[in-house]
C-alpha cells in the first residue's frame, strides 16, 4: 500500500431524512496539504468529524492513517492532531500549562514535553510569555499557539477546521509558513477554509457542494478544467448550483 | 416604538427557543405548590410510640388502646423488660421517635396507692416534633385518667377552648402560596434577567446592540418585557393553583394584587438590570442573584421561618428585602382582604427599593458608556 | 494513569483561578452556617400574647404570671374587650389572644369548672400548633397545682393521679440550631457537589474545549474520572470548613465518630456528583444547567425532611422522599453528629446511596456518549 494516510469511499452522513455529506470518495497521501473548500454548509466540517473519529459515518468505508473510521476511532486519536473552528486551548491556563497537558494526555515524557515546549515557545518567539494565561493572547498568537500544541506529539495527520478566522493577513502567512514546515516533516495536513487565496497554498483541493464533492486536484488542474484564472472563479462557477447555503 | 416591538419580538424568540428553561421555568411553581401543599406538613400523624408495658394488666391495656385509637400514635408495644441500652439503640438506629414506659403493677399502684408514674422519652433531636409528639401524650394520658380513674368531675377543672382563626385547618398554604408567588417571580425577574443580559455581553453582542441608534435604555427594556410576560403567566399559574387546589380564599380585590404583583416584577427586573450592570460573567451574575437575592429571599421573607424569631440584625436586614413587603402584600389581600391603604407602607417600601436599584443601574450604565 | 494525573493538574490549576468557585466554597458555609440557624428558626419563642381580663382576679392574675414567666410568650398589651383584642391580630401584632371570663375565680370554687377562651391566629400553621399546645400546656400545669392547693385545704389526699415524667433525649434543652445546622451541612455538601460538577462540565461545552478533548486518545472514564475528583476533594473541604465552622460557632461536636461520617460522605459525594454529571449531558448552556440543577435542588431539599419531617408526608411524597439523596445524608448527618450513631446503624443508607452511586454514574456516563 502506498503512502495513503486518507482513504475514503463514498462516505456518507445522514442527519435524519437530511444528507450532510453525500457518498464522498478520495484519497490524501503522506505530506501532502490538503485543502477541503465550500461554502457555510456544504458538510466539510462534518466529513472532517467523521474522519478524526468524532462522529459515526452512516454508509461507506474510510481508513485514517491505516484505521478504520468505524472500528479504530481510539487508535485513530492516537494518530492524529485537531484544532477546531472553536477555540481550543484553555483560556484559564497559561502558555506552558497547555503545552503541558497537551503532551501529557497524548502520552509524551516529562522529558519530552519539556524539550519540544521550549522549542516550540522559542520557535513561536513567546518564550518570555510562559506564564501568560491564553486568554490575555490576542488571537493570531492564540491560533499558532493551537496549531502548534495540535502537533506537539507528531501526528500523521492534523486537521485544521478554519483555522485562519478573523486573522490579519501578516499572521496568516505566519501560520502558512508554520503549515508548510509541518508538511515537510511529514505530518499530513487536512484543512479546510473559505478563503480562496489560501487555497492555492495547497497541494491538492477538493471543492464540496450540497454533500458532494464537486471538484478535486491541484489549483492549477482546477483552473485549467473550470478554464478560470483564479479559484475565486472556480469556486463561484460551482457554488452557482448550490441549493443550499446560509 | 416599530424598533422597539422589533426589539421585544428578538427577545422573546430566544426566550422560547430554549425549551428546558422555559419548561422549568413554567413547571418551578406548579412544583413547588403541590409539594409545599402535599407534602411539606407538620401534622402529627400515626406516628409509631413504642410503649414498654411492664404492667400488663386491665389499666395498662386500657391506655395502650386508647393511644392506638389516636390519630396522633401508631402504638407498638414491647411486652419484654427492656433495659436502658436497648432503647438507646433503637434512638440511635433511627425508628423510633417516643417511647413510654407503663411500670410494673400500674394498676394496683393506681388503686392502691392513688397514684402512679408513667415515664415518656423523647427522642429531642428533633426538639419540635419531641415537643408536639410529647403534648398529645401527655393529653391523651390524662383524657385516659379523668374517663378511667372512676373520678366523675375532676374538681375545680379549667378547660382552655382554642379556636384557629383565619385558617381554622391549619393549612399551611395560606403561608407558602404567597411565598412561593415571591419567590418564583424573583427567580424569573431577577436571575434570569441578570443571566440573560451578561451572556449577551460575554458573548459580545452587547457591543453590537449598543453601537446601533437605538437607545441603550431602550435594550435593557426590550430584554426585560418578556420576562415581564413570563412573570405574569406564572403569577396567574400560582393564584389559580392556589385558590383552586388549596383552597385558598381570594378575600380582597384581584386588580389590586395584580398591580401590586407588577411592581414587585418592576422591582425585580431593576435589581436584574442592575446586577447585569455590575457583572461581567454569567457564573458571577448566577452567584449575586443567588446568594444576594435567593437566599435572602426564602430567608429573611416570613414565609419559610417566622421573622420574629430572629435577632434583630437579621429582622433589620429584611427590611431590604423586596420579597418581605411583597409577601405581606399578598397575604394581606388574598386572605384578610384588605384594602390599598392597609398595604401603603408595603407599596412604598417597594417603590422606594425600585427607585434606588433605578437610579444605581442609570448611574453604573452612564460609567461604563462614558 | 499519567493521563489522568494530566487531567488532575488541569483541573485543579482551573479550579484555584476561579474566584467564583474559591468564593462559593469559602462564603458560601459561612453566610449558611452564619445565618441560617438563627433565620431557619422554628422554635417558638417571643409568641405575642394578648389577654382579655375580664376578671381581675387573684388566679386570673397569677395565671397571667405564670404564662409570661414560662419564657415562649411576650405579653403584648391588655385589652378591654375581644373586639379590641381581635384587631391586634388583624394588625398581626398578635398571634394569641386569651380571654378569661367576668367571675373566673368565684365560678370555678362554685361551679368546679371553668373555660377560657383561646384564640390563634393560624395563617402560620406551625407557630399555631406549637403556640396553643404551650399554652394549654401551662394552664394544664397551672391547673393542677392551683387544685392542688384547693383539694388540701378541703379534704386531704384523696386524689388519685397519674404522675407523667418526660425525658427529652440527646437534646434535652430542645434547642432548634442543634437540630439545623447538620441539615445545613447536608445541604452545603449536596448544593457545591452538584452544582460545581455541572457547571464546570457544561462550561467546557459551551466554550469548546469539549471538543478537541474528544479527538485526544483520552478515554471518556478518564475525562469524568478527572472531573469528578477535584470536586469529590472539594465536597469534603468544604464539608470540613463547615463541621469547623459549626462547632467554632455553635459548641456542636459530632456525637459519633468522624470516620463514619466521612465514610458516609465519600459515598454520598460519588452519588451526587453523578447527578451534576447527569444534569450536564442534558443541558448545553450554563444557564440551562443553572436552572435544571436549581429546580432539582429545590425539590430534593423540599423533600429531604430538613423542615418539616418526612413521617407528616403523605405516601407519594414518602416514596418520593425515598428516592431522594439528600434525605439520606441529613437522616446519617442527624444521627451521626446529635445522636451518635455507629456505623452499624448507618448500613442501610450506605447501602441506599451505593446503590444511587452505581446508578447515576451508569446513566449519565452511557448518555454522555450519546451527546458528544
Amino acid at each position: 500500500m502506498n503512502d495513503k494516510v486518507i482513504e475514503t469511499d463514498e462516505l456518507t452522513k445522514k442527519f435524519g431524512s437530511f444528507t450532510a455529506v453525500d457518498k464522498i470518495s478520495f484519497s490524501i497521501e503522506k505530506g501532502e496539504i490538503f485543502g477541503f473548500l465550500g461554502a457555510n454548509g456544504a458538510g466539510k466540517t462534518t466529513a472532517m468529524k467523521m474522519l478524526c473519529g468524532l462522529s459515526k459515518p452512516t454508509s461507506g468505508k474510510a481508513k485514517v492513517g491505516g484505521f478504520d473510521v468505524y472500528t479504530q476511532t481510539e487508535s485513530i486519536k492516537k494518530n492524529i492532531g485537531y484544532m477546531s473552528q472553536k477555540f481550543s486551548l484553555y483560556e484559564d491556563l497559561n502558555i506552558m500549562e497547555n503545552i503541558t497537558f497537551y503532551g501529557g494526555i497524548y502520552g509524551l515524557s516529562s522529558k519530552e514535553i519539556k524539550m519540544r515546549g521550549e522549542a516550540l515557545v522559542e520557535k513561536l518567539g513567546l518564550k518570555n510569555e510562559t506564564k501568560k494565561m491564553v486568554a490575555s493572547l490576542p488571537l493570531g498568537w492564540k491560533q499558532k499557539l493551537a496549531f502548534s500544541v495540535a502537533i506537539l506529539h507528531e501526528p500523521k495527520i492534523v486537521f485544521l477546521d478554519e483555522p485562519t478566522g478573523g486573522v490579519d493577513p501578516v499572521t496568516r502567512r505566519q501560520f502558512w509558513n508554520l503549515i508548510y514546515e509541518a508538511a515537510q516533516r511529514g505530518i499530513t495536513v487536512f484543512l479546510t477554509t473559505h478563503y480562496m487565496d489560501e487555497a492555492e497554498y495547497c497541494d491538492r483541493i477538493s471543492i464540496m457542494v450540497d454533500g458532494r464533492i464537486d471538484a478535486i486536484g491541484t489549483p492549477g488542474q482546477l483552473r485549467e478544467a473550470f478554464k478560470a484564472t483564479n479559484m475565486d472563479e472556480v469556486f463561484y462557477s460551482l457554488a452557482r448550483g448550490a441549493k443550499r447555503s446560509e | 416604538m416599530k424598533q422597539f416591538m422589533a426589539f421585544v419580538k428578538k427577545e422573546f424568540v430566544h426566550v422560547l427557543r430554549d425549551r428546558k428553561t422555559l419548561l422549568i421555568l413554567i413547571g418551578m411553581p406548579i412544583m413547588q405548590i403541590l409539594l409545599f401543599g402535599f407534602a411539606m406538613s407538620n401534622e402529627i400523624k400515626e406516628t409509631k410510640v413504642v410503649i414498654v408495658d411492664q404492667a400488663i394488666d386491665n389499666s395498662s391495656a386500657k391506655l395502650v388502646a386508647r393511644i392506638d385509637a389516636s390519630e396522633y400514635f401508631d402504638a407498638e408495644i414491647r411486652d419484654l423488660t427492656i433495659t436502658d441500652f436497648n432503647i438507646e439503640a433503637a434512638f440511635k438506629k433511627g425508628d423510633l421517635k417516643i417511647l413510654l414506659i407503663i411500670p410494673p403493677s400500674f394498676e394496683s399502684h393506681i388503686l392502691h396507692e392513688g397514684s402512679a408514674q408513667l415515664r415518656i422519652i423523647a427522642d429531642a433531636s428533633d426538639p419540635n416534633t419531641a415537643s408536639l409528639l410529647t403534648t398529645y401524650l401527655t393529653s391523651i394520658i390524662q383524657d385516659f385518667q379523668k374517663d378511667n380513674l372512676s373520678i366523675q368531675t375532676i374538681p375545680y377543672n379549667i378547660e382552655p377552648e382554642v379556636r384557629m382563626i383565619y385558617n381554622p385547618q391549619l393549612l399551611s398554604a395560606h403561608n407558602f402560596v404567597p411565598g412561593v408567588m415571591a419567590l418564583v417571580l424573583m427567580l424569573v425577574c431577577v436571575m434570569m434577567t441578570a443571566i440573560t443580559i451578561v451572556r449577551e455581553k460575554e458573548l459580545g453582542t452587547m457591543e453590537v446592540l449598543l453601537v446601533s441608534p437605538y437607545k441603550p435604555a431602550l435594550v435593557m427594556i426590550s430584554k426585560a418585557v418578556p420576562y415581564l410576560a413570563l412573570s405574569w403567566i406564572n403569577l396567574i399559574t400560582i393564584v389559580l393553583l392556589g385558590v383552586f387546589v388549596m383552597g385558598l380564599p381570594f378575600n380582597g380585590s384581584i386588580l389590586l394584587l395584580f398591580v401590586e404583583s407588577t411592581l414587585f416584577i418592576l422591582t425585580c427586573l431593576t435589581i436584574g438590570i442592575f446586577i447585569s450592570n455590575i457583572t461581567s460573567s454569567q457564573q458571577v451574575a448566577m452567584l449575586i442573584s443567588l446568594m444576594g437575592m435567593m437566599l435572602p429571599t426564602v430567608l429573611l421573607s416570613g414565609f419559610v421561618f417566622p421573622l420574629e424569631n430572629m435577632p434583630k440584625l437579621l429582622q433589620w436586614i429584611s427590611n431590604v428585602i423586596p420579597a418581605r413587603w411583597y409577601y405581606v402584600i399578598v397575604k394581606d389581600i388574598m386572605i384578610k382582604g384588605t384594602g390599598f391603604m392597609d398595604i401603603l407602607k408595603e407599596t412604598l417600601a417597594l417603590l422606594t427599593i425600585t427607585a434606588f436599584f433605578f437610579i444605581m443601574s442609570i448611574k453604573k450604565f452612564k460609567q461604563r458608556l462614558a | 494513569m499519567r493521563t489522568l494525573k494530566y487531567l488532575l493538574i488541569k483541573e485543579f490549576k482551573q479550579i484555584f483561578r476561579n474566584k467564583a468557585i474559591i468564593g462559593i466554597i469559602m462564603v458560601m458555609p459561612m453566610i449558611q452556617l452564619l445565618i441560617l440557624p438563627h433565620a431557619a428558626n422554628y422554635e417558638v419563642k417571643n409568641i405575642n400574647l394578648v389577654v382579655v381580663d375580664n376578671d381581675h382576679s387573684t388566679y386570673s392574675r397569677n395565671l397571667v404570671s405564670n404564662i409570661t414567666g414560662s419564657g415562649y410568650f411576650q405579653l403584648t398589651g391588655n385589652c378591654q374587650s375581644f373586639k379590641q383584642a381581635f384587631s391586634e391580630i388583624e394588625a398581626d401584632k398578635a398571634d394569641l389572644v386569651l380571654e378569661i371570663p367576668a367571675n373566673f375565680e368565684k365560678d370555678l370554687i362554685r361551679e368546679q369548672s371553668q373555660s377560657l377562651f383561646i384564640a390563634v391566629n393560624a395563617i402560620n400553621g406551625t407557630k399555631a400548633n406549637l403556640g396553643a399546645s404551650y399554652l394549654s400546656r401551662i394552664i394544664r400545669e397551672y391547673n393542677n397545682t392551683l387544685r392542688a392547693e384547693l383539694l388540701s385545704v378541703d379534704k386531704p389526699a384523696s386524689s388519685r393521679a397519674i404522675e407523667i415524667t418526660t425525658a427529652n433525649w440527646f437534646n434535652p434543652g430542645l434547642d432548634y440550631k442543634s437540630y439545623m445546622v447538620p441539615g445545613i451541612l447536608a445541604i452545603l455538601v449536596t448544593m457545591v457537589g452538584g452544582f460545581l460538577t455541572a457547571l464546570n462540565i457544561v462550561k467546557e461545552k459551551e466554550v469548546g474545549t469539549i471538543e478537541q478533548i474528544n479527538v485526544t486518545p483520552i478515554r471518556k472514564s478518564q475525562f469524568i474520572l478527572g472531573k469528578l475528583i477535584p470536586f469529590w476533594i472539594l465536597g469534603n473541604v468544604v464539608f470540613t470548613i463547615g463541621l469547623t465552622l459549626s462547632w467554632l460557632i455553635y459548641g456542636i461536636v459530632p456525637q459519633g465518630s468522624l470516620f463514619v461520617i466521612y465514610a458516609f460522605i465519600a459515598v454520598y459525594l460519588v452519588a451526587i456528583l453523578g447527578f451534576g454529571l447527569l444534569v450536564s449531558t442534558y443541558s448545553e448552556t450554563q444557564q440551562q444547567a443553572m436552572f435544571i440543577m436549581f429546580f432539582f435542588m429545590m425539590m430534593f431539599i423540599l423533600l429531604s425532611g430538613l423542615f418539616t419531617s418526612i413521617d407528616s408526608m403523605p405516601g407519594w411524597a414518602k416514596a418520593l422522599a425515598h428516592i431522594n439523596p439528600v434525605t439520606y445524608i441529613i437522616e446519617v448527618f442527624r444521627m451521626v453528629i446529635l445522636k451518635g450513631s455507629g456505623l452499624k446503624d448507618i448500613l442501610p443508607q450506605i447501602a441506599v446511596i451505593s446503590v444511587g452511586a452505581v446508578l447515576l454514574n451508569t446513566w449519565a456516563v452511557r448518555n454522555y456518549r450519546k451527546t458528544v
